[in-house]
């Protein structure tokens, strides 16, 4: 049996994460959520006071709501484009590839990523552009895309699907990895076909992977806003580049927050409504194989 | 390695990556100058500013840094509310700033400019009355800013493409123009072009913002790409995206001069957007002597003129720069005839409550534009 460890030893592994997460990511959060029930900006000799008007506006205006229903649909294709990518490639690295050829192809996922984004961004915006790579190969396929996908939504979900594609590649790989390959022999010597061994054996243990895949692309996908911008033309505006604008362009912090904060409250509620169906599939699950 | 083992690199491989993608840069985001100085003798010029945009020219920066025995050190902004804010939260940091006129009066009554006593500037005497006595930058008697070069956002256009040229800013809602418009992505201006393109009376300050919303929502089926930055603008031009839009007139001429763009600038029947820039000095500024011989160094015909000559400019406010550049300046043909000041439509003061409203349909207007 594990020793606990002492109480002095817990708080030294624990201490310096959570003040840190303390001082620099709670603490502003906070300060913005202040910021949020504010009529101005407290900077200068303004006067403000406290108010609910921010978070009045959100619904007073139609295209605040439209623009959220945008964004969370932007991340669900996102969120959707990787999983397609990303499912099956992280299944062959784990169950196919392996050694020093692993490590390679690890690499070819990873190493882009080393870059900067805007880099990446505007790599795109050359091949995506008119008389980039990708319209020269769709008119060689008979399909006439003479302005390029540069500038439309699609080019918008490209950007963002190759920025979280890791995300849902590694994580599914880590839940396949996992799995015990005796739990195959047995499906196979029990007469499983490959796809029922799939549907039955693997996929199942591997949802956790996909689930974390798909929290950790999702989330930050909804709220993106360089890449809706740069590569969406008059398709990207997105919650995410209005809230930008509040900040960057206009000077309203106030709104921005409060924006921010009204996006959060979705994504906890679709978290915590996800959750809890998923908490009752894998409760089903459990009857089944009970009475199995 | 051991499954264990690979689980846990792969996860440590998802915790820097979720790092990286936090540490990005953001676009829009400005970057900042900060030096310290050597000798204890040289004096520190911070300047605030557009990049690109004059003050910034390295021959100048040396020509002044030797007469002054200074170090000039620039920061610059990406928007006239950036400017603002930069103003509000770095008080004590800058010592001469140059916003649009239409920014001066907010800025007085944040109490973020200081006074400047024009006496001590040599050019004050040479601009003409009407800069003197520009309503947004004189304040109970005092002057707040000092006129250093004015300009327009209108029309442009692909020579190559268009050799017939255009007279008339409602071409950009032709639909024989379709995808290939570049617009800015500026509430103020979209605003005042939508009015110009109605006819619409007093366009700096519409009364009817209805009919400016619909206009709006006409265009954006034309819309190609938003630019805001001059960089942006260039490359959409340079790469074929856009082949028409609206730009401003001292970038234009630099896209002629440095980067041999085919580019024509006009001014069409419904008039344009005129913009007038001054230098103002910040209330709590650590240098202000330093900043007079600034403001004067850089309204001198000396700088001026030798600035556009190797960038291309914006008009100048001091009538002696611009009796000194040659006649076929992009200066000269396009603002050489007067009449074409009575066509612009001046941005001024809008109040806070007004500004609201046409960020407000900006935004909607482009988030209808799916």
């Amino acid at each position: 049996m594990r020793k606990a460890p002492s109480r002095w030893s817990l708080v030294a592994l624990l201490g310096p994460a959570y003040l840190w997460l303390a001082l620099f990511g709670f603490l502003p959060l906070l300060i913005m959520l202040y910021f949020s029930f504010l009529s101005d900006v407290p900077l200068g000799n303004r006067t403000v006071h406290l108010t609910l008007e921010n978070y009045a506006r959100f619904f007073s205006r139609g295209f605040y709501s439209r623009l959220t229903l945008d964004s969370l649909v932007m991340g669900a294709y996102t969120t959707l484009g990787c999983l397609l990518l990303g499912y099956p490639l992280a299944y062959a690295l784990a169950r196919y590839v392996q050694g020093r050829w692993q490590t390679a192809l690890f690499l070819l996922i990873i190493v882009p990523f080393w870059s900067n984004s805007l880099i990446r961004l505007y790599s795109w915006i050359i091949v995506l552009g008119k008389g980039g790579i990708v319209s020269a190969l769709l008119s060689r396929l008979g399909i006439p895309l003479e302005d390029g996908l540069l500038f439309t939504y699609p080019a918008i979900i490209i950007g963002l699907v190759h920025a979280y594609l890791p995300y849902m590649v590694l994580t599914i790989y880590v839940a396949l990895d996992r799995i015990d390959t005796s739990l195959l022999e047995a499906a196979a010597s029990l007469g499983a076909r490959p796809w029922r061994t799939f549907l039955r054996v693997i996929w199942p243990l591997s949802l956790p992977g996909v689930l974390a895949g798909v929290i950790l692309v999702f989330i930050p996908a909804i709220g993106s806003f360089v890449e809706p911008r740069l590569l969406g033309g008059p398709a990207g505006t997105m919650l995410g580049t209005i809230i930008e604008d509040q900040f960057v362009q206009v000077f309203n912090w106030p709104l921005g927050a409060a924006l921010s904060f009204i996006l959060l409250l979705i994504v906890i509620l679709i978290m915590a409504l996800s959750a809890r169906l998923l908490g009752l599939a894998t409760w089903d699950r459990g009857q089944e194989a009970g009475h199995g | 390695m051991t499954t264990r083992l690979k689980s846990l690199t792969c996860v440590g491989l998802i915790l820097v990556l979720w790092l990286l993608a936090a540490c990005a840069p953001v676009p829009g985001a400005a970057p900042t100058t900060s030096e310290s100085g050597e000798g204890a003798a040289v004096r520190e010029l911070h300047v605030l500013n557009w990049q690109g945009y004059g003050s910034d020219e390295p021959w100048a920066i040396e020509q002044f840094e030797q007469a002054h025995n200074a170090r000039v050190i620039h920061d610059y902004f990406n928007s006239e509310d950036e400017l603002l804010t930069k103003l509000r939260t770095s008080p004590g940091k800058y010592d001469v700033v140059l916003p649009n006129i239409a920014y001066i009066p907010p800025a007085i009554q944040d109490g973020l400019l200081q006074p400047i006593d024009v006496s001590r500037l040599a050019v004050w005497s040479k601009l003409p009355e009407r800069f003197q006595t520009l309503p947004e930058i004189v304040h109970e008697g005092e002057v707040y800013g000092v006129p250093w070069a004015w300009g327009a956002t209108s029309l442009v256009y692909n020579t190559e493409l268009y050799p017939e040229g255009f007279d008339s800013l409602n071409v950009l809602w032709d639909p024989a123009y379709a995808g290939q418009v570049g617009f800015e992505d500026n509430y103020e201006d979209a605003v005042i072009f939508a009015a110009l393109a109605l006819g619409l009376e007093n366009p700096s300050q519409p009364e009817d913002l209805d009919a400016v919303r619909a206009k709006l929502e006409a265009l954006m089926p034309n819309v190609r790409a938003f630019w805001q930055s001059e960089d942006e603008f260039n490359r959409l031009f340079s790469s074929g995206e856009i082949s028409l839009g609206v730009y401003w007139s001292g970038s234009t001429s630099r896209a002629q001069t440095v980067f041999g763009l085919p580019i024509a600038f006009v001014i069409p029947q419904e008039g344009a957007i005129g913009w007038i820039d001054a230098w103002s000095i910040p209330a709590d500024a650590p240098n202000p002597e330093l900043a007079y011989a600034w403001i004067d160094f850089m309204s001198s015909p000396e700088f001026y003129v030798e600035w556009d000559r190797v960038a291309g400019a914006p008009v100048p406010a001091n009538p002696e720069s611009l009796a000194q550049m040659p006649e076929d300046s992009f200066t000269n043909t396009v603002f050489g005839d007067p009449s074409v000041v009575e066509k612009l439509a001046f941005i001024t003061y809008t109040p806070p409550e007004v500004r609201e409203q046409w960020i407000e349909l900006w935004q909607e207007v482009k988030a209808g534009a799916k």
